[in-house]
């Protein structure tokens, strides 16, 4: 077969996605994200008193540990195929990327499975992390001394 | 009123990454790594700490602020150990997220098994 025709015929077949609603969903489960944390921040800081900067540690363990518990139970990655975006940039999906490599690489064993391949999903963002934070730190100390 | 702008500011980031995904050839992982890295570039000129300031907890929540704090605890040593500090500092704020993230997904792995 022709190359260009088998082009048309798997544009043909692709499923459409539907960008505005995408964007939309992503809009709303993102902003719902922001506002759970916003309200867990003013729990730690209110009911529990203790200080903001350290609340809002608090905040981001325990939205780590519900993204972690989610993806056991196993529904977090069906939400994540419908809310994407909204649910990937916030914290939890660092938590889900973490424990889903987890569980996939559980069965090769402790050494080799676990503890080679956890970081395989979420390591990216450790490394970029660093590396840019370091570069940029250097950029602000040389230029605006700290 | 916090309430509202967490709400429009997580929402804008994720909306950016939902756009960036679905108009680009980029997957799920090139999206968090520049999201990051855009945190970390932010706060060369403070542009990050006023967000915090204006949202709260809804800047804290998506991973642009994990490059903030990576850069944010590393000058924060740098004011007193120069070049050194920042290595030192870098995960002074960050190491409760990932350490807790790796010991939580390590313990929940011997009890659950994968689903597909």
């Amino acid at each position: 077969m022709e190359k260009s025709k088998y082009n048309e015929i798997v544009k043909k077949h692709t499923p459409k996605e539907d960008r505005l609603f995408n964007a939309m969903i992503s809009f709303l489960t993102g902003g719902i994200m922001g506002v759970i944390g916003e309200i867990l921040l003013h729990v730690y800081s209110y009911y529990f008193d203790i200080p903001t900067t350290e609340a809002s540690t608090f905040m981001i363990v325990t939205l780590i540990f519900i993204g972690c518990l989610f993806t056991c139970f196993g529904f977090f990655d069906k939400w994540v195929g419908f809310a994407k975006a909204g649910l990937f940039v916030p914290i939890t999906g660092f938590a889900h990327a973490m424990m889903s490599a987890a569980l996939d690489f559980r069965k090769e064993g402790f050494v080799t499975g676990i503890g080679a391949s956890m970081l395989k999903l979420s390591g990216s963002v450790i490394i970029f992390g660093v590396v840019s934070a370091y570069a940029f730190g250097l950029v602000r100390l040389i230029i605006f001394g700290g | 009123m916090n309430y509202i702008n967490a709400f429009l500011f997580c929402g804008f980031v994720c909306l950016i990454g939902q756009i960036i995904l679905d108009n680009t050839k980029l997957t799920a992982g090139h999206v968090t790594t520049i999201f990051v890295v855009l945190g970390a570039f932010l706060d060369i000129f403070s542009i990050y700490d006023k967000f915090v300031l204006w949202a709260g907890g809804g800047a804290l929540v998506p991973i642009t602020s994990f490059g903030h704090l990576l850069i944010h605890g590393a000058l924060e040593r740098a004011h007193n150990f120069g070049f050194m500090g920042l290595a030192m500092g870098m995960f002074d704020l960050t190491s409760t997220g990932i350490i807790s993230c790796i010991v939580i997904s390590f313990f929940l792995s011997f009890i659950f098994k994968p689903r597909d």
